[in-house]
């Protein structure tokens, strides 16, 4: 007993530990998305409809926008309007972008008709509200990046609809280093930081049970195991 | 040119067509991938998810 440390001393530095910010945010973490609740193996069987795929078909297209637009970046304006590999990349760039959006409107109004942010998943709503804004605000000053004459009719007649709102004194439309900051640093971080919080926040909650045919409202689970039926 | 069959199938090389709706004004591009969208939608909604091939 005398060359061990006495239990009360162990007890002490336990509670030390436990009091450290370390510790208390990685139980936070680790409470808030285990492991399997973070890549799950099992989904609910509610969850075998097409409408489910939209969220996951919205990242690839992010991911190919963001995969094309880093080639853009690295090349340069001459290559995109000039070299036929450039114009491919960024034709690659604008259609990613559109299906980007067609696959985040189709799964937002899935989500929308299923109230989706029923069971506490508000931030998830939110977190996606939020994203889609933003998602606008990348496109515009992608349009005005472009550096051709479609890229300059564009921002001389958004900078008088910018300044009718009042915005023009954060926001120049005319000012092509800010809009192409906006393009390539701010937005993209900001959409890429955003679908993750959406994704885990997707995690966190699991997928929302159906909507009830005869009006009884179908309890709200906390784990997606447990809220899965079959 | 013999590769013009990889042109786009539509001549964009024009102004775009705009339908006009009372207050309403719409590029005809825009429509179609508005229909588009809501095509798509209710497809993913009737159409079955194929569950035999994942078992369970
Ligand atoms: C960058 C755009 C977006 C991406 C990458 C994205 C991705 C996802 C993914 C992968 C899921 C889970 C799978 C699924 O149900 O489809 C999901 C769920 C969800 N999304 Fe999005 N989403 C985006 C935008 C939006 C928008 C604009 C809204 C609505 C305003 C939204 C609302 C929701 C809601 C409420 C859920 C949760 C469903 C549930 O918990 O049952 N998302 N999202």
């Amino acid at each position: 007993m005398s060359t061990t440390k006495d239990q009360t001393v162990l007890d002490q530095e336990e509670a030390e530990l436990a009091r450290q910010w370390t510790g208390r945010i990685r139980r936070l973490l680790v409470d808030a998305l285990p492991p399997d609740k973070l890549l799950p193996d099992r989904q609910p069987s509610y969850l075998s409809s097409w409408i489910y795929i939209f969220g996951a078909l919205t990242i690839g297209g992010l991911a190919l926008v963001i995969l094309t637009g880093t080639v853009l970046a690295l090349e340069g304006p001459q290559w995109w309007h000039v070299s036929s590999i450039g114009l491919f990349v960024n034709s690659m760039h604008l259609w990613s972008v559109e299906f980007f959006f067609f696959f985040m409107v189709i799964h937002l109004w899935g989500k929308f008709f299923m109230a989706a942010w029923r069971g506490n998943r508000q931030l998830t709503w939110m977190t996606g509200v939020v994203t889609f804004f933003f998602s606008i605000g990348a496109g515009f000053t992608g349009y005005v990046s472009q550096t051709n004459f479609d890229s300059q009719w564009i921002a001389t007649q958004a900078k008088d609809g910018i300044n009718a709102t009042g915005a023009g004194a954060f926001v120049n439309a005319l000012n092509f280093g800010q809009m192409l900051m906006w393009h390539i640093v701010l937005l993209p971080a900001a959409v890429v930081a955003l679908t993750g919080l959406h994704i885990l926040m997707v995690r966190h909650k699991g997928i929302v049970t159906p909507i009830e045919v005869n009006g009884t409202e179908v309890p709200h689970q906390g784990t997606q195991s447990e809220s899965d039926p079959s | 040119m013999t590769l013009s069959f990889l042109a786009a199938l539509i001549n964009l090389d024009k102004p775009g067509v705009f339908l006009h709706w009372g207050v309403i004004q719409i590029s005809l591009a825009n429509v179609i991938v508005i229909g588009l969208m809501v095509a798509v939608f209710l497809l993913a909604i009737f159409i079955p998810f194929d569950r035999k091939s994942r078992r369970r």
